[in-house]
């Protein structure tokens, strides 16, 4: 959603859902996954919006929507292409939206070649590195932006430059927060009808997707096709809005980045961004997984989404920023968050004579992700491991090799509430029943630390919506039981302690943090509230600052996460407002604090015409007061207060004033939504179906089969299936999804140690249809053994029409559903479906597919200890499955 | 109360008696029913907090007495939620205090067979040491081509999606000052 409309959280908040005209669910099983959010699509349902459910399994969700959409796992991009198609043929845009807020008349570069040209491939594909180079995905304005082509050559080479050096993956991995940039004025064609502009080459691009088409390769009737087609038209407009929702269901593939683009491409296309009852809302699976994300846990970003910084010759702070920092847009203020971050963190070291300290930071050179640190524990380059909160042997893919790179530590620190497979795999792991590995043999030295429950302490959630909100601390931890925060703050001082008086220059970094928090309380709690301070920033007069707008690139402010400043705004905890629900509109903007600025719908600037006038009354939400010279309405405008809506930029603007009166999408370099992304992903400029690395048949569309520049790991602990008709695919004939149920969380470490939790849901399952059963010959309530060419799994057989057998390029596919919560351990105790997955991952953002793979079923329970890795073996014999899975 | 009136309080009587033959109604209640409360009822404090499972972020009220928590329900005044919990959310009672939860450092050393006692201090002193000695022993100030890495490849962090902000922030700085760039969380997954 980043790279489409300026900033990756969902645009929206699930109590908006209850004005919605239509709801498509596709990639989520909300009312299973997220109930309680589900009561406002129920709302909605109870005032008359139509609820369709697209998922390959009838669910709980199917079970209540006005229609359920079979389809076959990994098709998602064939189905809402199919529906741009439709569209576009059917002319059913909303063409004031579109013209005046998307990129769709901007006219892009003469040797721009698409998948239709290139059999798949987008022009600039580079076969030995299989690498794109994105230069001719440009638009055409850079040109003519400066004198004599010269800069068009400056451009072309800056572009390429940035590709190689790593920043087009460091832009990918900043899409959280904003758009790519780009310099100069692109051209615009505002009938539409340059044979270059964007809405021509869409045309092109998803000319193929036809209803004839999605039945051949998704499995769905042209007719349901078309009743959703036509749902989605008649409530979208002037009047009526239109709402996507999606979970793990879109983002676990090789193309996740890409099914999120074809919604948005679709949404932007019927004017549902920035509006009530519209938008795109990403459901997320973690209390804080967006808070960990925006004060990122991850490798590839700093707080706020600026990008971790690559080894370069000769990079000052200077360069980074001009790097990476758009001329036009908010973010052409990166300087200032980059400077205030340095300040929050090195304090009175940092300052303008040693670049602010950005030396500190240490430097990336490659992807440095969770699979590739598997890797390097198994190869023996990564020693120690912290796992805080987070079940890997469980609940990550091939969860083998996971287990393989645990035994392969110096050191290891778990930190849960209970003893999880992750800190017992060299006690009972399934390695330890196959006699692969011994107890005795394995020389890691674990540390269990029990951790602080939510009761336990004080301390901010941002949830799925970019609310934060804070919970206050009940009691005191039990026992050796501390929160995080103590943990972090303890070990630091600690480590800071031990090396005082260090001259070593490695040493300097961390000598020179600012580490000094207020503790409080019998066992020194750090205070949560004095972090969530200099998250908040202050000011030369050491104020909490208000808004991120007061930012400066002269050290005078310092600030720990840009996007989430105004949370302490005037001495205030922000997040710990509880106005109650009965005494605010739907919108409750006093409850909680939300990130940007504390606006709830993102882009909001679009519910109103190009003129400020809300599309409709009963549309209304963010419109212009001529009287009082400002945005006003439901919400905070994600626009900025006082610019009118005739605004248009002086030539040589920069960063927010270069964006128009009527340009909603802040973020993005030239103020609009783009349909078509020319800079800022690595796979392409528009989404493009390919097969599952694991699939049961061969692409109709294109010679290419599978995504051309996915992520494997060419590893032989991670063998995959062969695919498409390849030589021993028939081995695997089956495809499987994984998916939760509303019992348990994730991989089990918070519900399978609950009695009530457990025995709701008590056992390991697989779902098969009755055919499928009746080929294989499997009993209801009997045992299945599941096979990969990872390892076999077995699980208890529910047959059940919800899963219906599919008719796919003319042959049946079977689809088998797999829960992935149980693992050896807890209360009630189960083989991991993430066993069976391999790790291959989508390019951008290095997310594993998951959401399907080919597999064999057979009846009875899989083999003990070493007949397991006999029966495995003989498979991967039969299939010659080779190593890796991509490059 | 005499022993008529005690009489009259029993369920059978007032099932014979009354209109309630079933027994299904009024007639169930006893006296001791009537002295019955719930445990939220005698709670000292109500504190406000938010579910720790899912990201839908349901608000929660948490009923504490003595120092102890009692008891934990769906606060109504959530926007959010409306009050409700899930299945998971109305479990977090046995997630915050059942016996399930491990409250002492478990310590196993290399090639060892079973767990060890280890006192916290103790622990976090030697875990300081296991970072020390390991950044030192991965340390790469350079890449061959001469530019600046300034960083250690040999200690890696996952987890922080189920953590706060706060958390994730002191996180996010220390292993950034150590050199540290292995880190990451359930968002890849």
């Amino acid at each position: 959603m980043g790279t489409s409309f300026g900033r990756g959280g969902a645009t929206t908040f699930p109590a908006d859902l209850q004005g919605s005209d239509c709801i498509v669910i596709q990639g989520s099983n909300m009312a299973e996954c997220h109930p309680v959010a589900f009561q406002w699509v129920m709302e909605a349902k109870a005032r008359g919006a139509k609820v369709i459910h697209v998922d390959p399994r009838f669910t709980r969700t199917s079970a209540v929507a006005d229609l359920h959409v079979p389809l076959r796992a990994g098709s998602d991009i064939a189905f809402l292409g199919g529906l741009i198609h439709h569209v576009l043929t059917q002319g059913a845009d909303f063409r004031e939206y579109l013209v005046a807020y998307t990129n769709a008349p901007t006219i892009l570069r003469e040797d721009f070649a698409d998948t239709e040209d290139l059999d798949g491939l987008f022009s600039g594909f580079d076969p030995a590195t299989r690498h794109y180079d994105p230069v001719t995905w440009q638009y055409e304005g850079m040109k003519v932006a400066a004198a004599a082509g010269q800069r068009d050559e400056e451009h072309d080479d800056w572009v390429r430059r940035r590709a190689r050096a790593g920043h087009e993956t460091q832009r990918a991995d900043a899409m959280g927060s904003h758009g790519a940039v780009f310099g100069g004025r692109p051209e615009r064609d505002e009938t539409l009808q340059h044979p270059r502009c964007v809405y021509q080459v869409l045309r092109r691009h998803f000319s193929r997707y036809t209803p004839e088409l999605v039945e051949e390769l998704c499995g769905v009737p042209r007719e349901l096709f078309l009743e959703v087609a036509e749902a989605i038209c008649s409530n979208s407009g002037r009047e009526r809005t239109t709402a996507f929702v999606y979970a793990v269901g879109w983002t676990h593939h090789t193309v996740g980045v890409q099914y999120i683009r074809t919604a948005a491409i679709l949404q932007l296309l019927l004017g549902n961004i920035g509006r009530p009852g519209g938008g795109i809302m990403a459901l997320r699976g973690h209390a804080s997984i967006q808070g960990s994300t925006d004060i990122p846990t991850l490798f590839n970003i700093l707080p706020g989404y600026i990008p971790m910084p690559h080894a370069h010759h000769d990079q000052d702070l200077a360069a980074f920023i001009a790097g990476d920092a758009g001329d036009t847009g908010y973010w052409g203020n990166m300087g200032a968050y980059t400077v205030s971050l340095l300040k929050a963190w090195w304090g009175d070291k940092a300052q303008p004579e040693n670049d602010f300290c950005f030396d500190y930071l240490p430097r990336l050179d490659g992807p440095a992700g969770t699979y590739q640190t598997v890797a390097g524990q198994i190869d023996g380059t990564v020693k120690g491991y912290f796992l805080v909160g987070e079940n890997p042997a469980v609940g990550s893919a091939n969860a083998k090799m996971q287990r393989l790179g645990l035994a392969n530590l110096d050191w290891l620190v778990v930190r849960d509430f209970s003893l999880i497979e992750s800190a017992t795999f060299w006690k009972d792991g399934p390695e330890i029943e196959t006699g692969e590995l011994r107890p005795e043999e394995i020389g890691t030295e674990v540390f269990f630390l029990p951790a602080a429950a939510h009761t336990e302490k004080d301390g901010s959630f941002t949830n799925t919506q970019r609310l934060l909100q804070w919970h206050h601390k009940a009691v005191e931890p039990e026992g050796d039981d501390r929160s995080d925060l103590w943990f972090y703050y303890h070990l630091g001082r600690r480590i800071r302690d031990k090396l005082a008086g260090s001259a070593d220059e490695m040493d300097r970094p961390i000598l020179d943090l600012t580490w000094e928090y207020p503790t409080e309380g019998p066992l020194a709690e750090p205070s949560a509230e004095a972090v969530l301070r200099e998250v908040n920033g202050w000011g030369p007069d050491g104020r909490a600052l208000g808004s991120y707008t007061e930012l400066a690139a002269d050290g005078s402010t310092a600030c720990g996460c840009w996007i989430y400043c105004g949370c302490f705004a005037g001495e205030v905890n922000q997040t710990a407002r509880r106005r109650p629900a009965s005494e605010q509109s739907w919108v409750a903007p006093e409850w909680g604090w939300a990130w940007p600025a504390n606006r709830r719908i993102l882009y909001n600037r679009a519910s109103a015409d190009p003129g400020g006038r809300p599309w409709s009354e009963r549309k209304a939400y963010v419109w212009w007061d001529e009287d009082q010279g400002r945005w006003t309405g439901h919400d905070v405008p994600d626009f900025e207060p006082t610019k009118h809506p005739g605004y248009v930029p002086p030539e040589g603007a920069r960063a927010e004033e270069a964006i128009g009166g009527a340009d909603p999408f802040i973020m993005q370099a030239d103020g609009k939504g783009w349909l078509y992304v020319p800079s800022g992903l690595v796979d392409g400029p528009l989404p493009t179906h390919y097969e599952p690395v694991e699939s049961p048949v061969p692409n109709p569309l294109y010679a290419c089969q599978h995504n051309p520049v996915r992520e494997g790991m060419a590893r032989p602990e991670n063998p995959y299936n062969p695919s498409g008709g390849a030589p021993g695919s028939e081995a695997f004939p089956f495809v499987f999804t994984t998916y939760r149920l509303t019992e348990h969380h994730t991989a089990g470490g918070m519900s399978r140690w609950q009695p009530y939790l457990s025995e709701l849901q008590p056992e390991m399952f697989c779902e098969v249809s009755p055919a499928l059963a009746a080929e294989r010959g499997l009993e209801p309530l009997g045992w299945a053994t599941i096979v990969t060419a990872r390892t076999a799994i077995e699980a208890r057989v529910l047959v059940t029409d919800r899963m219906a057998p599919l008719k796919v390029g003319g042959r049946t596919i079977h689809q088998v559903g797999l829960p992935y919560h149980w693992g050896p351990n807890g209360l009630v105790r189960g083989d991991a479906a993430n066993e069976l997955l391999a790790v291959v991952m989508d390019p951008n953002v290095h997310i594993q597919e998951a959401k399907c793979a080919t597999c064999d079923v057979i009846p009875g329970r899989r083999p003990r200890g070493p007949a397991l890795l006999a029966l495995v073996e003989r498979y991967r014999r039969q299939a010659q499955s080779p190593p890796g899975g991509g490059r | 109360m005499g022993l008529t009136g005690r009489r009259q309080g029993w369920p059978v009587l007032a099932q014979v008696r009354g209109p309630d033959r079933l027994g299904r109604g009024a007639a169930a209640r006893s006296a001791r029913t009537a002295r019955l409360q719930p445990r939220t009822a005698s709670a000292d404090r109500v504190v406000k907090s938010v579910c720790p499972y899912c990201a839908v972020g349901c608000g929660q009220e948490v009923y504490v007495r003595d120092g102890r928590v009692v008891q934990i329900e769906g606060d109504p005044d959530s926007p959010l939620s409306r009050g409700r919990l899930c299945p998971k959310g109305s479990a977090s009672l046995q997630l915050t205090t059942g016996s399930a939860r491990e409250h002492r450092v478990r310590y196993r050393p290399p090639h060892g067979s079973d767990w060890e006692d280890l006192d916290l201090d103790r622990a976090l002193d030697m875990i300081a040491d296991r970072v020390i000695e390991t950044r030192r022993r991965t340390w790469q100030e350079h890449k061959q081509d001469g530019t600046r890495l300034r960083r250690t490849m040999g200690i890696a962090s996952l987890g922080g999606a189920t953590l706060d902000n706060e958390e994730n922030y002191l996180m996010k700085k220390l292993y950034t000052a150590l050199g540290v760039v292995q880190v990451e969380n359930q968002a890849r997954i």
